[in-house]
């Protein structure tokens, strides 16, 4: 059992301040572990968000001395000596010490056309182990937000918001375009309104993504090479202006008859 | 004065947004009426998500002899024949249609060679029967619901918490009364019908895999608002649990392990689980580790290893060898496969498990075995309900997932959770819309039941000298482990009851310090009295059901008694208020049909 600093931010959207709390460490534990005996002990109404404590939920991302980590997976003993600072996420808008407004993933997760799958053939289905891999390391995504709180295009440019969807739905978006029943052609959307060439591949989102999703170089980088395609290739281009099936809006694809 | 608040009305309103609650909002969408969701934390972070290792449906990919028949055998065995016949039976066969809609909605279950969906085995299933994505089917599952959920533009309320139904003055389910978590103003909300599918109530427990949210709200608010919970005493305990190091002691590891290979040996070395092996499971379990073995790859070739026997079983095993000393250092015991299966196959079926036990525990699972004991992970008790409509006793409420009870009996096996919640998540829905569409006519809110809510969740913030409610919960985690935990006796129930009215009494002393937004103390003040009326039920049940039973076992009544075989323990608010007495009553068991009768009997 030692003791230790914590360097908590508190306050709310009208401004705040660092609070300083010594309290005790024991063998394994986490950074979490220790805002609770805070919260257990002196400051009841210190405001963090958790749900599951085992990296499965995605609830409790904070910075951690300025990076973006989830707070129940942070061994205290494996930080540097020393005082700990804990901070909210910086891209978000604060509501209270650790927590804040994460409203803006929603409103992009809106924003996604829906899957659109064929009819299913009597008995379901048939897909491949190799074909369905693909798309199962994006959905270990627990929507913790971390790649975007490190994304500089809205870390740093809060205007760039309204047109840029961030990693965490260009993964999505990769899914969709590479999941083996999906008809939606969402490259068009991807291109002109979600911003992907904003994203000038910094890999700061695989950096911090505690499910080891290689979003840059599985997700992004084939997403951009598969849009641009579509768009420039003429070929392609008019067979699409051809063929191209009615976008499907998310609402219309949704009250298709129960499956 | 009259003060207004934020309000709301829908058709159907449903509270909680895991598995059950957002598959019944699909279905009461889909049928067009208006819907909204309303959940304590964020969308997708429901407790759906931390389940492992699948959803049990006999689709029959892996092996074709399963069908709807064994899965009810497995499920009404499983549960110690205490279950609502009839809901073991509409889930066995409607679990396979459930599971394959989840791939129109976009899931990405793992395949079989031939392309189907992959099907692992777990405990009490006679053939591999869970749909799986790795060990992260819970997060696959909630994902896609909610991704559907957000498509059809469905409302959702996050971060809210509901205090308190509300009747109309004829008593019909009227709406609820709730906060915004973020801000802690006051919200209302009027409804046709309402669905409670608030998940569980580990929290009051010490050692429990439940997140900060299972206090048990919806088991409490429906009894408060008239309905009956039944067979409350009935808690699962999981076999295996984290138990090293102390800050992560309870969180699951999940049954996958087993069903994949893993063993349990105790501090000699040895497979315990032979030596507990209880009589209605003899027939079908393997006696050698010879034919234990054989099993996995073939289940024709000899019979199941007694380490997939259903969790309650497992579990009291574990116990027994803790304390006759041959435990693990820190009071569990072990669970290998690293002796077993290649570290690449480990890595591959259990992902999740490597990462979660390297990172907090510092243990490689490939190469050493971990350390598990039990942990209270699920209550079999809840809502009565109607198997067909997931209506309860109390017009326009319905129930649905771990919240509901009847459908596991006294011990439910593992993967029958994800399943229940998909197919009698569906069912609520129908069940509201069906009550709806009859033109049930539901009168205004009652005024004076808003107003009580209200002025009893802003008490804590006048109490002059009060009691920090962290002390609170910490103390009533304490007792619940200690005297209402896996193994029960009279004399510890009965001071558990006592002790109970005593924390009734310090949650009227809560002291709350700062204001209303996004505040965890006041937070907590107001899920204690849920958490109190959950305990309260659970030890009053446990002291009168005196035999054991599935996840009911008492020192001082070892035997299962045929005549408690019989009946729930069914219990009742009388007033209506948390602090209100509670009454139990037996309320005997559906009879099961002459032809489900025979199922039973097969193989016996």
């Amino acid at each position: 059992m030692a003791e230790v600093t914590l360097r908590v931010w508190r306050g709310d959207a009208s401004g705040g301040d660092f609070e300083n709390y010594v309290t005790t460490q024991n063998e394994g534990e986490v950074v979490l572990d220790l805002i609770h005996r805070i919260q257990a002990t002196e400051a009841p109404d210190l405001a963090c968000r958790w749900n599951c404590k085992a990296g499965k939920c995605g609830s409790c991302a904070a910075e951690i001395n300025g990076k973006p980590r989830l707070m129940c997976m942070t061994r205290m003993d494996q930080l540097p000596e020393g005082p700990v600072t804990v901070t909210p996420m910086k891209t978000f808008p604060i509501i209270r010490d650790l927590v804040t407004d994460v409203s803006f993933n929603y409103a992009m997760a809106e924003k996604v056309p829906a899957f659109l799958p064929p009819p299913m053939p009597e008995g379901g289905y048939r897909m491949y182990q190799e074909d369905v891999e693909r798309g199962q390391e994006f959905r270990k995504c627990i929507e913790c937000f971390m790649c975007q709180d490190v994304c500089h295009v809205i870390r740093d440019h809060e205007e760039n918001k309204v047109n840029y969807a961030g990693p965490r739905f260009f993964i999505r978006y990769a899914e969709l375009e590479m999941h083996p029943l999906d008809q939606n052609d969402r490259r068009d959307l991807v291109r002109e309104d979600m911003g992907l060439g904003y994203c000038n591949i910094t890999k700061c989102c695989t950096e911090v993504c505690p499910e080891h999703i290689k979003i840059t170089d599985n997700a992004i980088i084939p997403l951009k090479e598969r849009v641009v395609d579509a768009h420039y290739d003429p070929v392609a281009w008019l067979g699409r202006k051809i063929r191209r099936k009615t976008k499907v809006s998310a609402a219309d694809a949704a009250i298709q008859p129960a499956p | 004065m009259t003060v207004t608040y934020e309000h709301h009305d829908y058709d159907v309103l449903i509270i909680g947004a895991g598995g059950a609650g957002l598959r019944a909002a699909i279905e009461a969408k889909q049928q067009g009426l208006s819907v909204a969701l309303i959940t304590k934390s964020l969308l997708g972070k429901a407790h759906t998500v931390m389940a492992e290792g699948g959803m049990a449906a006999a689709m029959g990919n892996v092996y074709a002899e399963d069908n709807w028949m064994v899965h009810f055998r497995d499920t009404m065995r499983g549960g110690k024949y205490l279950n609502n016949y009839r809901m073991a039976e509409i889930h066995a066969k409607e679990a396979p249609d459930r599971v394959l809609e989840l791939e129109q909605w976009g899931a990405l279950f793992d395949r079989t060679k031939d392309g189907k969906i992959l099907q692992r085995d777990f405990g009490g299933h006679r053939y591999a029967r869970l749909a799986h994505v790795g060990d992260r089917t819970g997060l696959e599952l909630i994902r896609t619901l909610q991704q559907k959920v957000v498509s059809m533009g469905t409302d959702v309320f996050m971060e809210c918490k509901v205090l308190k139904l509300v009747h109309d003055d004829e008593g019909k389910i009227a709406g609820c009364v709730a906060y915004r978590r973020p801000t802690g103003e006051f919200v209302t909300f009027g409804a046709k019908a309402i669905i409670l599918a608030t998940g569980g109530a580990g929290k009051s427990w010490k050692f429990t895999s439940n997140s900060w949210e299972g206090t048990g709200d919806g088991h409490a608010m429906a009894l408060w608002a008239g309905a009956e919970l039944i067979d409350m005493e009935c808690i699962q305990f999981h076999p295996t649990g984290m138990v090293w190091p102390l800050s992560v002691r309870g969180l699951l590891v999940t049954e996958g392990v087993r069903g994949d290979g893993g063993v349990l040996r105790n501090s000699e070395g040895k497979r315990f689980m032979f030596n507990y092996v209880a009589d209605m499971f003899r027939a079908e379990t393997a006696e050698t580790e010879e034919e234990a073995d054989k099993w996995y790859d073939d289940h024709s070739a000899g019979r199941r290893p007694p380490e997939l026997l259903p969790r309650d079983e497992v579990a009291r095993a574990i116990n027994a060898e803790v304390k006759a000393g041959r435990g693990s250092p820190h009071g569990g015991v072990y669970l290998d496969i690293a002796s077993r299966r290649s570290a690449e196959f480990i890595r591959r079926r259990l992902p999740s498990m490597y990462h979660q036990f390297m990172e907090l525990a510092g243990v490689d699972i490939t190469k050493e075995p971990m350390e598990i004991g039990p942990t209270n992970h699920y209550i079999m008790g809840g809502v009565k309900v109607d198997a067909d409509t997931a209506h309860t006793s109390v017009p326009g409420l319905f129930a649905a997932g771990e919240v509901a009870g009847g459908m596991h009996g006294a011990n439910r096996l593992g993967g029958n959770s994800l399943s229940d919640l998909i197919v009698f998540g569906r069912r609520a829905g129908m069940g509201a819309v069906e009550y709806i569409q009859g033109g049930a006519a539901v009168g205004a809110m009652r005024r004076d039941e808003i107003d009580a809510a209200i002025a009893e969740a802003v008490a804590p913030f006048d109490v002059e000298e009060g009691e920090n409610p962290y002390d609170i919960q910490r103390d009533l985690q304490e007792m619940m482990q200690a005297n209402v935990g896996i193994i029960r006796t009279a004399s510890e129930l009965e001071d558990a009851i006592a002790q109970l009215d005593v924390f009734t009494e310090r949650v009227k002393n809560i002291k709350v310090k700062g204001g209303r937004a996004y505040n965890p103390g006041w937070n907590l003040a107001t899920d204690l009295p849920a958490m109190l009326t959950v305990s309260k039920c659970v030890a009053l049940g446990a002291n009168l059901r005196k035999e054991s039973r599935g996840g009911h076992t008492r020192e001082d009544f070892p035997k299962a008694d045929a005549h408690f075989g019989t009946f729930n323990l069914a219990h009742q608010s009388q007033g209506g208020n948390w602090d209100s007495p509670i009454v139990t009553n037996e309320s005997p068991l559906l009879p099961v049909p002459e032809e489900l009768k025979a199922l039973l009997e097969e193989g016996k």
